[in-house]
């Protein structure tokens, strides 16, 4: 496994996102780059019907969920699940999904903001300074860090959350915000980018003209590593982001008290009730709803500032 | 001035070393320690001892455990490839010029990785559940009877909604490499008479191999941790007892049984799985390139 060096031309930053390369350019480039033998008509048919099917594969347990969510629990085994049934309840799923047990619901759902927005955004300032300082400094010890944290990239996350469950008991911290969040500020995955990233896009000359200029280390990583690693740092931030906000094992593990709950762990206690309390077959249905529908938006908005090309050269063969 | 990069590692390194480190060293101990409780029910204090290989004995002789790793082998063997390969193509499609409205078809297949895997296997439950799934209904009136939760089914309905949630993101993932191969090889290969296969298969494939092999590898892991899908469809299967994959056999020991000796050894041999299983692809993958070259 061999990193190499390639300048990160398709990650380049960008300071307006509405004219993302990959999104405005991308049709004149796209004919300039694609394969243009099979553009006849006919493959266009064949092609664009393929895609069509995937993607009702794709948008069905959507569908679904907007349908249920719109029926009460005798309805949702009566009728059709594809098909609107004749009383429409959505507007009270919704208010039983937002005031059931004291509006708890709401509070999971900034719980899970909590733990990914600030888990993600210190992750990535810390894999920031980590990864520019291994690619930036020359000092002992260097080659054995970089590869104990590339170890860690392949460690099963499952594989730690028992062990940290049983330290973060003895220290008394397990079942509490923190038991969850610091797990979640720790990204070996988004050292290793920012380390690549830095090394390719952090320019030796300009750091050692901020030398010259008297400014410290801490400052130059601050003012300048950081605004040249932007679009990595974009890249680690999302990574990490959907890691925390999708986790479920962690905080299955670490938080007994449903206050503390993420909204996965939040919507699954909900579902796993329904055999004893069919009502609550209402309240996961409008829960998943409300659930993914920020989730949706954020993917269908941040789609484009997904730098996978970041990965390039990562683990050449 | 040599202190500079240890600090702007420091915070890093403070939170690896106690969230992957000592976890992973406590884990190697624990697996290595049986616990003995005096009296009935340990009211006269517990002593730890040391059991040797005591615990990974235990644990690979337990035919539940060896058939649950048999099982995600199983599982990944299938889907990883199935998966790879869907993404691949839906990548190549989108990219190539036949391809209509490509914006929305990579929203729209990319949306389902924002959704967290409990909530798709919520989801998908609903859809599996005889009495609500319309895909059931529609099967019924053709006169199809399907079974999606039984104890032949239920593992590749597991891998569907494993694959429905991942083969957006490693498309997009691909795509990215793909935007990035310059037009001039691709103007190259048109002036040398290479058709839209030629171009896909000796143009476009090699050049995203390094996306395909890091999807593959993070797909191998992520099978090892099989977790929450068949722990949230335990409640509608009965096909899916306590210790159908290795990791949940390990929440079953340390949660329900309080074993926490065994439980370690299996988080032991899993993440030593995962490393097995991720060097012997990469190794292979290694060896391939290194003939490709002495070939040409």
């Amino acid at each position: 496994m061999t990193t190499t060096l390639r300048p990160p031309s398709d990650a380049t930053p960008n300071p307006n996102p509405a004219s993302d390369p990959a999104v405005d350019i991308a049709p004149a480039k796209h004919r300039g780059n694609t394969v243009g033998v099979g553009s006849s008509r006919t493959s266009t048919i064949i092609v664009t019907g393929i895609l069509v099917v995937v993607a009702i594969y794709f948008l069905v347990p959507i569908y679904y969920v907007v349908i249920a969510a719109t029926k009460t629990t005798e309805d949702l085994f009566a009728t059709n699940g594809f098909l609107l049934a004749p009383t429409f309840n959505l507007w009270e799923n919704l208010r039983l999904v937002f005031t059931y047990d004291g509006g708890i619901f709401v509070r999971w759902f900034m719980n899970s903001v909590l733990y990914a927005g600030v888990g993600a955004l210190l992750a990535t300032y810390f894999a920031a300074a980590g990864g520019y300082a291994l690619a930036k400094y020359e000092f002992r010890g260097k080659n054995i860090v970089y590869g104990t944290v590339l170890g860690g990239v392949l460690v099963p996350g499952t594989a730690t959350a028992l062990p940290l469950f049983l330290l973060f008991s003895q220290m008394g911290i397990s079942n509490t915000y923190w038991s969850v969040l610091i797990p979640s500020l720790v990204s070996p995955f988004g050292l290793f980018l920012c380390r690549i990233y830095a090394q390719a896009s952090v320019d030796n000359s300009v750091i050692e003209s901020g030398r010259i200029d008297g400014a410290g280390e801490l400052r130059i990583f601050h003012t300048l590593g950081l605004r040249a690693m932007t679009p990595a740092l974009v890249t680690v931030f999302l990574f990490q982001l959907v890691g925390i906000w999708n986790n479920f094992f962690l905080p299955l593990i670490m938080l007994a008290d449903s206050k503390l709950y993420p909204i996965t762990l939040g919507l699954n206690n909900w579902r796993s009730q329904v055999d004893r309390l069919p009502e609550f077959y209402q309240l996961t249905t409008g829960g998943v709803l409300v659930s993914i529908i920020p989730l949706i938006v954020a993917m269908i908005v941040l789609q484009r500032y997904w730098r996978g090309g970041l990965t390039d050269g990562a683990v050449k063969g | 001035m040599q202190r500079a990069p240890w600090i702007l590692l420091a915070p890093f390194l403070a939170l690896f070393i106690l969230t992957f480190i000592l976890p992973i060293l406590s884990a190697v101990a624990t697996s290595f320690t049986s616990v003995q409780r005096q009296g009935l029910f340990g009211e006269d204090g517990i002593t730890n001892s040391f059991a040797g290989f005591d615990n990974y004995a235990q644990a690979l002789s337990d035919s539940s455990f060896t058939a649950s790793i048999g099982r995600v082998l199983l599982f990944g063997i299938v889907q990883v490839p199935v998966m790879i390969v869907l993404c691949t193509v839906l990548a190549l499609l989108l990219e190539s010029a036949s391809a209509r409205w490509p914006q929305f078809f990579r929203a729209a297949y990319f949306m389902p990785y924002g959704v967290p895997g409990v909530i798709a296997t919520i989801l998908w439950g609903f859809l599996y559940i005889p009495g609500l799934s319309p895909v059931l209904d529609i099967a019924g009136a053709m006169g199809l009877d399907i079974d999606f939760l039984g104890p032949d089914t239920v593992l590749w309905s597991i891998a569907n909604i494993v694959t429905w949630t991942y083969t957006g993101y490693n498309m997009l993932i691909i795509i990215a490499q793909l935007k990035s191969i310059p037009g001039e090889i691709y103007e190259a290969a048109r002036v040398d008479g290479a058709g839209s296969w030629k171009i896909a298969w000796s143009i476009q494939l090699p050049l995203i191999r390094p996306a395909l092999i890091l999807a593959t590898v993070f797909s191998i892991i992520g099978t090892l941790q099989l977790f929450s899908e068949p722990l949230v469809l335990q409640t509608s299967s009965p096909a899916i007892d306590s210790q159908y994959t290795p990791n949940l056999s390990a929440y079953t020991n340390a949660f329900a049984f309080n074993n926490y000796g065994i439980a370690s050894a299996q988080a032991v041999i899993i993440a030593l799985a995962a490393f097995v299983l991720s060097f012997a692809f990469l190794a292979i993958v290694n060896r391939t390139s290194r003939a490709d070259k002495e070939g040409a």
